[in-house]
C-alpha cells in the first residue's frame, strides 16, 4: 500500500510539471487563443478587445500559470474551442472510443504475439521461426500509417469489406447506431493496431524463451527426462510471461502514438483525431487536457507493469518498499 | 561383478565457425575410458573448466547439438543409443547438478522436485517427494520454498534428493560441492557414500581432491582432456603407489605432502603425442610424437609410455 501511494505522489507531481511546462509551451508559441476563437466568427476590433479583457490575455504568464493549475485542480479544463462543449465532456467521449480500440488491439497483439514468440522461440532455427521472425522484423520496421493504408486497401477499396472511414455510417444519428454497426468499423484499426503491436512483444518473447533454452533449468530439467515441450509448458511460458506482461503495458505510449495514426488514417473519431484537430485549429484547452490524459494513460500502464512485478514475483514480493 | 556403466574410449568435441565459414574442431574430451560398478563411487578428478561436466552429459544424452560424441556408452550391458538415453535419463540414469541456478526460479522446490506427472499420480508424488525430503532432514515448509530462499545446504538437499525420487541406479554428481561450508561438503560426501551403499553406482565429477578422496573408491584423474590414471583411492595415500608422473606431483603438491611445486600448464591444443609431454621429468623422445593409451594393470589404468608394468 506504501508502495501504491507513493506512486501516486510520483503520478500527481509529475502531472503537475507536464501541466506546467505544456502550458509554458503554449504560452511561447505563435498560437493566439482569441483570434483562433473569434476567427471562424469574423468578430470587430472591439469585440476582440472585449474577449481579450474577458479571458485575460494580458495578465503575466505567472499569474495565468497559477490560475491554470488552480482550475485544474477544480478539474475545470476550459471549453473546447472546436466542440463548443466542457473539455472533460469531449475527453471522456472521445477517450472512451480510443480506449475500446487500443485495449482491443493490445490485447490482441499480446495474446497472438506471445504465442507466435513461444512457437518461434521453441522451434529455434526452424523454418516456422524464421518465417515469424521474418514477419517480425518486416512489421517492426513498417510505420503504422502505412500498415494501416495498405490494409485500407485491401480490404476496403479492393474487397469491400469494409467502410474506408468514420465510426458510423454516414447520416445516421448518434443515437441510432447499433452497437454492431460501431463493432464493425472498430475492426480494421484495431487489426492493423493489432499485427503492429504483435511484433515487439512475438520478438521479446522469442528473444526470452531462446535464453531460458540456454539455461542451466532447462537442461536439468531435461536430464530429468522431461519432453522438450513439457518443459516450454511448465518452465519456458512460466518465466517469459511475467516479463511479457510487463513489456506489453509498458507499450502503452507506443500504443498511443499508433493509434493516433491510424485513428486519423480511419477517421476513427477518437482521442487520436481530437489530438490532430486540436494541434491544427489551436484549441488549446483540448490540446493541454489530452496531453495530461495522455500522461495519465501512460503512467498507469507503467505502474501495472511495476506493481505487477512486485507483487506476482515471488523474487521481488518480499523486498521492502521503495 | 559386472560393471553398471561402461564408458569406453569416448572422444567430445565441437565443431565452431571461427571467422567466417571456417570451420574448427574442438575437442575436449580425448578417448575417455571407465567404469562404474553397482554399489561404487568413481570419481574424476580434473582441473575446472576442463571439459569434464561433458562426460555428464553426454552419458544423459544433453550435450548441445554441435557436440559430437564418439565412443560407445554401455548402461547394464546396452550400448545407449540417443533415444535410450532419453527413456533412462531421470528414471534409472539421475544427475545431480552443481547448484541452485539448475532450478527453475519461478517454481516451487516441492512442485519441481516431482517433475512433469499426469494428474491423477500427482499425490502420490508429492507423497515420496515428502518422503525422500524429510530424508535429508528437509522440513514441510521447504516444499514451498522458492529456489532463491534456500539456503546453500538445503538447496543441495534438494538438488541430491531430486535424483533420488526415480529411485535410480545410476548417479552421477556434477560437482556437487564448489562454494559450500566445509559442514555441508562433509554431508554431502556422506549422502554420496550413502547412496553407494544403498546399491547404487555413482559418478562424481569433480575438481576437488579432497572430495574425491573421502568420497570415491576409485579416482580418474583427467588430464587435458585425457584420462591419465585411474587408481584405487587407497593408493592415492602413498605417492609410489601411484603410476603417472602427473598424478604424483598433484599429490605431492598438497600442503599436507610437502606443498611441492612442479612448473607448466595444461596444454589448451590437440597436442600429437603424450599430453603430458611438455612436463613430465621422464619423457624420452618416443613421447613426443606417439599418443599413449589407457593400459590396465592389475585394476588400474594408465597412460604412459614410460611405465613399465611395474610400481616402484
Amino acid at each position: 500500500m506504501k508502495f501504491l501511494g507513493y506512486k501516486a505522489v510520483r503520478l500527481f507531481i509529475l502531472l503537475v510539471a507536464v501541466a506546467a511546462v505544456s502550458f509554458l509551451m503554449i504560452e511561447l508559441s505563435p498560437i493566439d487563443p482569441v483570434k483562433s476563437y473569434a476567427a471562424e466568427m469574423g468578430a470587430s476590433v472591439q469585440q476582440m478587445a472585449a474577449l481579450r479583457s474577458y479571458w485575460q490575455v494580458d495578465v503575466p504568464t505567472y499569474q495565468k500559470l497559477l490560475d491554470w493549475l488552480f482550475d485544474l485542480l477544480q478539474l475545470n479544463l476550459g471549453v473546447s474551442l472546436i466542440y463548443r462543449i466542457p473539455v472533460v465532456n469531449v475527453i471522456l467521449d472521445k477517450f472512451t472510443a480510443s480506449a475500446i480500440l487500443m485495449i482491443t488491439s493490445w490485447a490482441i497483439s499480446g495474446v497472438f504475439g506471445f504465442v507466435l514468440g513461444i512457437v518461434a522461440g521453441a522451434k529455434e532455427g526452424s523454418w516456422i521461426d524464421k518465417i515469424i521472425k521474418g514477419y517480425c522484423y518486416l512489421l517492426q520496421s513498417s510505420p503504422a500509417f502505412w500498415i494501416g493504408l495498405i490494409i485500407m486497401m485491401i480490404f476496403s477499396v479492393y474487397l469491400r469489406w469494409f467502410p474506408t472511414g468514420l465510426a458510423v455510417p454516414v447520416g445516421t444519428l448518434a443515437s441510432e447506431v447499433t452497437f454492431f454497426d460501431w463493432l464493425y468499423r472498430l475492426i480494421l484499426p484495431a487489426f492493423t493496431l493489432s499485427i503492429v503491436g504483435i511484433a515487439s512483444i512475438a520478438l521479446y518473447t522469442r528473444d526470452r524463451l531462446v535464453n531460458i533454452l540456454n539455461s542451466d533449468y532447462f537442461l536439468f530439467a531435461r536430464a530429468r527426462g522431461e519432453s522438450h515441450w513439457s518443459i516450454i509448458k511448465r518452465h519456458g511460458i512460466r518465466n517469459v510471461l511475467l516479463p511479457a506482461i510487463t513489456l506489453q503495458f509498458m507499450s502503452f505510449s507506443e500504443l498511443f502514438g499508433g493509434a493516433v495514426l491510424v485513428e486519423q488514417i480511419f477517421s476513427y473519431p477518437g482521442i487520436g483525431q481530437a489530438t490532430v484537430a486540436a494541434g491544427l485549429r489551436s484549441d488549446v484547452p483540448l490540446l493541454l487536457a489530452i496531453v495530461l490524459i495522455s500522461t495519465v494513460f501512460v503512467f498507469v500502464g507503467n505502474t501495472i507493469a511495476d506493481v505487477l512485478y512486485k507483487y506476482v514475483d515471488p523474487r521481488m514480493r518480499g523486498e521492502d518498499d521503495e | 561383478m559386472d560393471d553398471l556403466l561402461n564408458v569406453s574410449n569416448i572422444s567430445i568435441s565441437f565443431t565452431q565457425y571461427v571467422q567466417g565459414l571456417n570451420q574448427h574442431v574442438l575437442k575436449v574430451i580425448s578417448d575417455l575410458s571407465l567404469s562404474v560398478k553397482e554399489g561404487e563411487v568413481v570419481a574424476i578428478l580434473g582441473s575446472s573448466g576442463s571439459g569434464k561436466s561433458l562426460l555428464a552429459h553426454a552419458i544423459l544424452g544433453i550435450l548441445p547439438e554441435n557436440g559430437n560424441c564418439e565412443g560407445d556408452i554401455v548402461f547394464k550391458g546396452e550400448v545407449l543409443s540417443q533415444e535410450r538415453k532419453e527413456q533412462l535419463r531421470g528414471k534409472e540414469i539421475c544427475l545431480i547438478p552443481q547448484s541452485v541456478n539448475f532450478l527453475d526460479p519461478l517454481m516451487k522446490v516441492g512442485e519441481q522436485a516431482i517433475g512433469d506427472v499426469p494428474k491423477e499420480e500427482r499425490e502420490e508424488a508429492f507423497k515420496k517427494q515428502r518422503d525422500v525430503f524429510s530424508k535429508y532432514g528437509l522440513s514441510e515448509e521447504v516444499d514451498d520454498l522458492y529456489p532463491f530462499e534456500l539456503s546453500g545446504g538445503m538447496a543441495r538437499k534438494v538438488l541430491l534428493s531430486t535424483a533420488l525420487l526415480s529411485n535410480p541406479e545410476l548417479v552421477v554428481a556434477d560437482e556437487p560441492t564448489p562454494g559450500l561450508d566445509s559442514q555441508s561438503v562433509k554431508e554431502t560426501i556422506k549422502d554420496i557414500k550413502q547412496m553407494a551403499q544403498d546399491g547404487k553406482g555413482v559418478l562424481l565429477i569433480t575438481h576437488e581432491i579432497d572430495v574425491a578422496l573421502k568420497t570415491a573408491d576409485r579416482i580418474a584423474i583427467f588430464y587435458s582432456g585425457y584420462v591419465i590414471e585411474i587408481n584405487k583411492t587407497e593408493n592415492f595415500n602413498d605417492v609410489n603407489n601411484l603410476l603417472h608422473p602427473y598424478t604424483k606431483s598433484l599429490i605431492e603438491a598438497l600442503p599436507r605432502n610437502g606443498f611441492k611445486l612442479t612448473e607448466g600448464v595444461q596444454p589448451l591444443d590437440d597436442v600429437d603425442g603424450c599430453p603430458y609431454f611438455e612436463n613430465c621429468p621422464i619423457r624420452d623422445d618416443f613421447c613426443k610424437n606417439n599418443i599413449p593409451s589407457l593400459i590396465e594393470h592389475d585394476g588400474v589404468m594408465i597412460r604412459c609410455h614410460k611405465y613399465n608394468g611395474e610400481v616402484e
